[in-house]
């Protein structure tokens, strides 16, 4: 089976059936992505295909058609993305758990939504769960990079 | 276990006995100070001042060993450290370090005291002087409690001020000139009298062995660091993905495994068929943990799989099947003596029989798992007689303890690696996951098992803050003036049951199960709060703001009863009640200011008021409700908190925050339930929590009246579970007194 992540192609043999999140982090070793709930419920495990946020929980690799995203291939700690940047001068994580998948999530919405609104925020990112409660933290973050993104 | 065992004995849990004791045995052994664990492993060429301070090659390192949870506490440590030492913030780099005696927590033993928060009496002061040797003496190194701050502001500064010094002490004998007359910026002491610069680098190794003399601590009006807003160090790598939790760790040759032990929790394993798993694609080995199975495979998927196609006899649950019998424990709780007797002012039960009217409510909490974000995990790898686990932890002594007690090996020969944690909330104090994990590595000796929960195993495995029955009594004079208040409470205690996994035999009057209540700065002249240890099974544990969580929620909505039976306003009843407690006074006064409390606000809204101090910290919430086509929307919350001292504003608010998005998340749909013995939620789908579309908007101020330091972790949950009941009832005319509002009414 091939994949391509982050632009790099990957040849890996596993059962059709497998989530792509556990190729990911256990075949791959991708661990920016994680495993919250496995019946795509959290949104933890958010990443891209095509551009689109897809729950890699929940999608079998045997159905991945084109690129996939993660967390790692939108910035790193010395290359950090617009959107990286906005999350780190709010000061968003806490226990950062569920930081990848709000990322993410917030990544995709961007791109659609330039500029987006209160209540494309909450009907984008109400999928993504965060324990520690960093909420109106990301809902900052979020409209700091699209003014980043801007300008 | 040893030592510990052997305190124990001496009736460990909080009281005059414990600490008595403790003082008797203990001088010799408080006094004596630590051995520096990082001197064990020290590579050549680099340099350890003190057990909190590492330098070599690549600069200064600062150990900050308390669980980095979500609270930002590793860079407010690394921060005190910083701040004496004089290393610019960009520089510092942070470890949580080993597991040692060196970095127990002693303010968490001083909160154990059964005394109030505001209570100065010398009784009270030589009791937590005494706990906090007592602290010391026993060594655990723990997060929890709201207590690291706390415990380290002056040690944290202590060790960076008296590396700062050993460093002088070293460059003033190069340079054969006094200390004194040196100066330190940037990483660097320096000679103002000719400008010369010594790189910390380059004399650390000299100051190792530097026997500075003692020197004063700064004042905090020098401060450059503390009382600020500091960037957090772990920012960008949980902005990229980059940061390593226990999940995550990856070691060559590495298998995957996962566990299911009896969800009729504490019931024996009596048999089970693997033969269909052994075939399942990818594993390697299943193994027999006793209370459970393990299957061991070469990726965490198969490895689910396969265990759950493990047919599996349980043995029955040792408590009441049913979610019914549970409660029936509670009510016959309240036919034991109390465990606690923590307030008895005046005379209840005269104030009672003389009343010519009163009121009297029964409140229900249910149990809650703490559904941490990241899954319970530990990864393992034992070798003949040595074992080492990754693994993030509030308990890193603890895990090695019994790890080790598991694999038959002395603590010592165990290490414990402790990684960041996808959330805490107390479930991390907890060993259970890394005993399995030591026993699944066990099984394959010489390769790495990483073990890792499915979401079902997780929800359904907890320690759950406990099912609690609160029955409230207040009587009136004929004017309608308050003369007695009378709180019994019905409830498994959590730190008896935690004790008891550590092995403590405990005693004493465990003030969790009316935490809330019976220490709250206000004054009634009839006052009593007396608290049940029911028996009902469950292992319970610590869950954030623990006994506050519910008894918060029971104290607050009954004060709130008693202002409406009155015809008071509830701010205005409790102002007069707390007349004696400035710094609760102060807290109130400003979160009605903020909310503009009393105003006229429209139909369809409501708000609602309470305040807990807990951890010792004053904190005052105030929450606007509406009610759209019948659901409840939260608006918005307003939050005043007193915590002494702010030492980070941002990290303190942020703590605030999640506190109240726990608690509210609580209160509106947190339920565990029991039918058959089992748990009746298995994931987020049942056991949700709180998402962006419902959060509230909020406001914070903080003020500085107190004199002692609190905490932050916690103390923000238990209003907001309350002021949330009360806006209902001020919108609704409905008083909800039992647990998750949701039960009754729907929310957006
Ligand atoms: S792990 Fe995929 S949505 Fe929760
Ligand atoms: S930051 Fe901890 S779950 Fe979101």
């Amino acid at each position: 089976m091939k994949l391509t992540i982050n632009g790099k192609a990957h040849e890996i043999e596993v059962e059709a059936d497998m989530p792509l999140l556990w190729v990911l982090r256990d075949e791959l070793g991708y661990t920016g992505t994680k495993f919250g709930c496995g019946v795509a419920a959290c949104g933890a495990c958010t990443v891209h295909m095509n551009g689109e946020p897809i729950r890699s929980c929940s999608t079998a690799v045997g159905d991945v058609e084109g690129e996939i995203t993660t967390i790692e291939g939108i910035g790193t700690p010395d290359n950090l993305a617009a959107i990286q940047e906005a999350w780190i001068e709010e000061q968003v994580a806490q226990c950062g758990y569920c930081q990848s998948g709000q990322i993410m999530s917030a990544a995709a919405l961007l791109q659609t939504s330039p500029n987006p609104s209160d209540d494309e925020i909450d009907e984008a990112m109400s999928g993504n769960l965060c324990r520690c409660g960093t909420y109106p933290r990301i809902r900052a973050a979020i409209k700091s990079a699209a003014s980043k993104m801007e300008g | 276990m040893g030592k510990l065992k052997t305190i124990a004995r001496r009736s460990f849990l909080i009281g005059s006995v414990a600490v008595a004791g403790g003082a008797a045995f203990g001088v010799y052994t408080y006094k004596k100070p630590y051995a520096n664990p990082l001197l064990d492993d020290l590579a050549e060429g680099d340099a350890t001042l003190n057990p909190f301070v590492l330098i070599n090659k690549d600069g200064v390192t600062i150990i900050t060993p308390r669980a980095e949870m979500g609270q930002g506490i590793q860079s407010t440590l690394a921060a005190m450290v910083a701040e004496e030492l004089d290393v610019a913030w960009e520089s510092v780099k942070f470890e949580h370090g080993p597991a040692a005696s060196a970095y127990y927590n002693n303010a968490m033993f001083a909160a154990g005291v059964p005394f109030n928060e505001f209570d100065k009496s010398f009784l009270a002061e030589t009791l937590r002087s005494g706990m906090k040797k007592l602290g010391k003496i026993l060594a655990i190194q723990l997060t929890g409690g709201s207590t690291a701050t706390i415990d380290g502001i002056d040690k944290m500064r202590m060790a960076g001020c008296s590396a700062r010094e050993a460093l002088k002490t070293a460059a003033a004998e190069r340079w054969d000139v006094e200390a004194a007359s040196l100066k330190t910026e940037n990483g660097a002491v320096i000679n103002p009298a000719n400008g010369e610069k010594l790189d910390y680098r380059e004399i650390a190794s000299e100051a190792a062995d530097a026997r500075p003399a003692t020197v004063p601590l700064r004042d905090p009006s020098q401060w450059k660091y503390l009382g600020k807003s500091m960037p957090r160090l772990d920012m960008p790598a949980k902005a990229t993905g980059t940061a390593e939790f226990g999940i995550d760790v990856r070691l060559d040759d590495m298998l995957y495994a996962s566990v299911r032990t009896n969800p009729k929790l504490g019931g024996k394993m009596r048999s089970y068929d693997a033969a269909e798993a052994k075939k399942m694609p990818g594993v390697v080995k299943v193994v027999d943990l006793g209370d459970g199975v393990g299957v061991i495979a070469d990726n965490t998927w198969r490895a689910f799989n396969a265990v759950n196609a493990i047919e599996v006899e349980w043995g029955g649950a040792p408590y009441p099947a049913t979610q019914a019998g549970m409660w029936e424990a509670l009510e016959k709780g309240f036919s034991l003596d109390p465990l606690n007797t923590l307030r008895d002012d005046g005379d209840v039960v005269k104030a009672s029989a003389d009343a010519p009217d009163g009121i009297t409510a029964e409140y229900r909490a249910p149990f809650l798992a703490h559904s941490c974000m990241e899954p319970m995990n530990a990864t393992a790898l034992v070798n003949g007689d040595s074992a080492e686990i990754w693994t993030g932890t509030q308990a890193p002594g603890i895990v090695e303890q019994f790890a080790a007690e598991a694999l038959g090996l002395d603590t010592e020969q165990v290490k414990v690696h402790t990684t960041f944690l996808g959330g805490g909330f107390g479930r991390r104090g907890e060993y259970d996951a890394a005993v399995h994990a030591a026993k699944l590595a066990n099984a394959v000796k010489g390769k790495p098992v990483k073990m890792t929960w499915t979401r079902e195993e997780d929800m359904t495995h907890d320690f759950y803050r406990p099912i609690a029955l609160g029955r409230f009594n207040a009587y009136f004079d004929s004017s309608k003036n308050l003369k007695g208040f009378d709180a019994k409470v019905s409830s498994p205690s959590p730190t008896y049951d935690a004790m008891g996994r550590l092995g403590f035999p405990v005693g004493g009057p465990d003030p969790q199960l009316t935490e809330g209540i019976h220490n709250q700065p206000i004054d009634i002249e009839n006052y009593r709060v007396y608290g049940y240890n029911a028996k009902v099974g469950v292992p319970v544990g610590f869950w954030r703001s623990v006994g506050n969580s519910f008894g918060g929620f029971f104290h607050e909505s009954f004060l709130d009863e008693i202002a409406h039976h009155r015809g008071v306003d509830p701010v205005e009843m409790r102002l007069q009640l707390m007349a004696n407690h400035s710094v609760a006074k102060a807290v109130v006064e400003k979160v009605a200011e903020m909310s503009n409390w009393g105003s006229k606000i429209n139909a369809g809204s409501g708000m609602g008021f309470a305040h807990t101090l807990s951890f010792g910290t004053y904190v005052a919430q105030v929450v606007k409700v509406s009610q759209i086509d019948g659901e409840i929307k939260i608006d918005k919350v307003w939050c005043v908190a007193d915590p002494g001292k702010v030492i980070d504003p941002q990290n303190f608010e942020a703590q605030m925050m999640s506190g109240i998005i726990y608690g509210l998340t609580s209160a509106i749909m947190g339920e565990i339930t029991f039918e058959d013995g089992e748990a009746e939620q298995f994931n987020f789908p049942d056991y949700d929590a709180m998402r962006m579309v419902q959060c509230p908007e909020m406001e914070f101020a903080t003020l500085s009246n107190k004199a002692r330091l609190g905490g932050a972790g916690e103390p923000g949950t238990p209003p907001s579970i309350p002021a949330l009941a009360n806006a209902i009832f001020d919108l609704t005319g409905e008083r909800y007194r039992e647990l998750p509002l949701n039960k009754h009414i729907d929310f957006v």
